[in-house]
């Protein structure tokens, strides 16, 4: 099987390429990068005006599988991936029962194997049932191939038990990623302490819940020298924090999700629980900050934060409702829109954010288009404008924050392994777009 | 100028003249209770249900004569013993409700939000009777109503709003219509009962009373919600009345009258003496009176925007 992408911008950091160029694939492998190919082929898809750039990577997404299959399953949740962009993905272990063992990661793997549409990761729990209590087993875990641990969700509290989960880690080379939040200062917060939350009569989170938490992680860190990733920061102090961390050589990374650079706690003034998120939307500063702090590479990657509900579970009394949104669907387009747009970076950087420093922060094979990969690519329209509806989400919940919302660019196929596992109809999928 | 709101959802998002408006309305519907047979055709035909998931006899019941004086059918539902105890959820318990043909729902509920959320998940009229912490729009369009009748305008006013400003939608409703009608408003309270970033809805803070009602032309004290079970740290009874209980010796040392107004119930020896609360410069009987001619006037402007919204569709 040979397939060739015609004439689209092809843009690939790790191999400095930015250039109209066809792309052969052969067998799911990427053959060769040239101009105007004039190889023989089985299936043309002509990219004229679109981009391609290698697969993206999610390091924070909730499956639900097992446990919660009414909001996502596997299935649903890869299928949603596929039409984001997105070709690899981790899946977060707060499931139902929690990954804290062998046997459930065997599990996990026996589902993926028969259902995911892209490649599934897996992560485990930190310490057993998400308790806080006791450390999960690292060593069999990381026989049997999960790529980091996480209590995402909520935080280990007690500092000696995260003291000796990092000390663990370190030993097996484990990454430990951090969903930071002192639940004593979050208490029964449901939006960001501050003006709106005080307009709008709900109990507010203070930002001391996420940055406190985060300076604890990165001093004991510093002293045990594990590898940690601090995902979804919100807010300016957060930034700040970690900047300095990097800067005294920690080795650590940090993402942000695709709404904490472009939704603000003024949002919520129309009560709408969909974008009721932890942490919490913050303000137009913190906004502001976070768009800094990825120029500036102070945020190595974007993550979504794929949270399903179902609707009886959002679509009830805000304080009620439970936090999250989806974001497969929407992320690339939304970073486009709110990043690529004002020109806050470039169309490299943005695969950087996307693919490229994902993969080194879970220490999977580097992504690129590189003759002899496997052909994890994309393809995108990046002018195409469309308005977030619920009835377009392949996910199998539609509570997204960005309902309604306007956005610019669109994937329109994404090939893994070779395999179209998503296009859009009617466009590159259509008679008119592949020969 | 012409209402175009088929809810009253809170005072946050209306204009000044649809303040007025309201006001206006309700100047003219004031008269109907003074009447031999206090009824006018209005909204003959028309049904309201009164949804009430927290207790509130003062509100429901002004709400039921309001709307009884404008010849509406009302149906009273108090969460204890509808089908909410079975769990059913409030966009469903509101659309059982448009179901039946209702026409209007006045909604009071524990929950901030709780009125935009069922606003915009049924094609009712939802008129928000209090929700959370956050709004309670026609007690706050009394008390202004209730202010102009005495003062002959708002604008240039002082009113200063003593009391748990942190858990009170009163507060925030109160602030809200009286900033946008040209009033200047102190808000005092201690510490710990003020929400944060309240200065920037334009108020003047105040943890003194006694120089909070300085230049004050008017007092409204708000209940202290002893019944509360928040971790917020509450004074005493006793020692809230000794700072901040409106009594008659503290007005006294004031070189002017003021008014006095309350939301209710009062907790008499709490937020106020008794000796001030039935003097002279108590409105708050009036209060409750006004609140009837308040409360005719919204429900009569969003039936009345509703029907010119379904005609404009048919055209």
């Amino acid at each position: 099987m040979r397939l060739i992408i015609r004439n689209s911008r092809v843009i690939d950091p790790l191999n400095n390429i930015d250039g109209i160029f066809d792309i052969l694939i052969e067998n799911g492998i990427i053959s060769k990068i040239s101009k105007e190919a004039k190889d023989r082929f089985d299936k043309v898809i002509d990219a004229t005006n679109r981009i391609t750039l290698p697969g993206l990577i999610d390091i924070h997404v909730h499956l639900r599988e097992p446990g919660r299959e009414d909001k996502e399953t596997i299935l649903s949740g890869t299928h949603a991936a596929a039409k984001g962009g997105i070709t690899t993905i981790l899946a977060m272990p707060n499931t139902d029962p929690p990954i804290d063992s062998v046997e459930k990661v065997r599990l996990v793997k026996e589902i993926i194997e028969k259902n995911a549409k892209i490649e599934v990761l897996i992560s485990s729990a930190i310490t057993l049932r998400r308790e806080g209590k006791e450390l999960v087993d690292m060593t069999r875990l990381k026989k049997e191939g999960i790529v980091a641990i996480t209590d995402d969700g909520s935080s280990v509290d007690d500092p000696q038990l995260m003291r000796q989960a990092m000390l663990e880690a370190k030993k097996k080379n484990i990454l430990v990623m951090l969903h930071c939040e002192d639940k004593s200062l979050s208490l029964k917060g449901v939006m960001n302490l501050g003006f709106i939350s005080t307009c709008l009569g709900l109990r507010g989170i203070p930002k001391e819940a996420e940055f406190k938490r985060i300076e604890r992680d990165l001093n004991l860190a510093k002293e045990t020298d594990a590898r940690i990733h601090i995902t979804h920061i919100s807010c300016k102090e957060s930034v700040e924090l970690i900047r300095k961390a990097k800067k005294e050589g920690l080795s650590l990374t940090c993402d942000t999700a695709p709404h904490y650079f472009s939704l603000t706690e003024e949002d919520l003034l129309d009560f709408d629980a969909n974008k009721k998120v932890n942490p919490p939307l913050r303000t137009k500063e913190d906004v502001s900050a976070i768009k800094q702090a990825i120029r500036e590479g102070v945020i190595d990657c974007i993550a979504s934060d794929h949270a399903p509900h179902t609707e009886h579970e959002k679509e009830i009394e805000f304080e009620n409702a439970e936090f999250g949104t989806i974001g497969l669907e929407t992320e690339l387009a939304v970073a486009i829109t709110e990043l690529i747009e004002p020109g806050i970076i470039s169309w490299k950087e943005l695969v950087r954010l996307f693919c490229v420093n994902p993969s080194y922060i879970l220490g999977i094979e580097k992504r690129s288009l590189s003759p002899g990969k496997e052909a994890n690519i994309i393809i995108l329209d990046p002018q195409k404008e469309w308005i977030v509806k619920k009835e377009d989400f392949l996910s199998r919940s539609k509570n997204s924050a960005f309902l309604g919302k306007k956005l610019k660019g669109k994937v329109e196929c994404t090939i893994y392994k070779g395999r179209i596992v998503f296009a859009q109809e009617n466009e590159v999928y259509s008679n008119e777009r592949v020969r | 100028m012409e209402w175009r709101h088929k809810d009253l959802l809170g005072l946050a998002e209306l204009t000044k003249e649809e303040i007025e408006l309201i006001l206006d309305t309700a100047s003219s519907f004031k008269e109907v209770s003074t009447r031999e047979i206090k009824k006018v055709p209005a909204l003959r035909g028309k049904s309201v249900v009164n949804l009430f998931y927290e207790p509130s006899t003062r509100t429901r019941v002004s709400f039921e004569i309001a709307a009884k004086r404008l010849s509406c059918d009302v149906i009273n539902i108090i969460a204890d013993t509808s089908s909410v105890r079975k769990g059913e959820s409030l966009v469903d318990t509101g659309k059982n409700l448009e179901a039946l043909k209702i026409d209007i729902i006045v909604l009071r509920h524990n929950s901030s939000g709780a009125a935009h959320l069922l606003a915009r998940n049924v094609g009712v009229s939802v008129i928000n009777a209090g929700d959370g912490w956050h709004e309670h729009p026609t007690q706050a369009l009394l008390d202004i109503f209730t202010l102009k009748e005495k003062f002959g305008k708002i604008e240039g006013l002082n009113v200063t709003i003593v009391g748990d400003i942190a858990h009170s939608r009163v507060a925030r409703s109160n602030i809200w219509g009286l900033t946008k009608l040209g009033a200047k408003v102190c808000v005092c309270a201690p510490k710990s009962l003020l929400p944060i970033e309240i200065e920037r809805l334009g108020v003047e803070v105040f943890n003194d009373l006694d120089e909070a009602l300085r230049d004050t032309d008017c007092v409204n004290v708000l209940r202290m919600q002893l019944e509360r079970d928040e971790k917020t740290i509450f004074p005493s009874s006793l020692d809230y009345f000794k700072q901040y209980g409106i009594t008659m010796e503290r007005l006294k040392k004031l070189k002017r009258n003021i008014l006095i107004m309350h939301p209710g119930p009062l907790n008499r020896g709490v937020e106020i003496s008794s000796e001030v609360a039935d003097g002279e410069n108590s409105v708050i009987l009036e209060q409750v009176t006004n609140g009837i001619a308040v409360r005719m006037a919204v429900l009569y402007l969003v039936t009345q925007a509703r029907e010119t919204i379904k005609n404009e569709a048919h055209h």
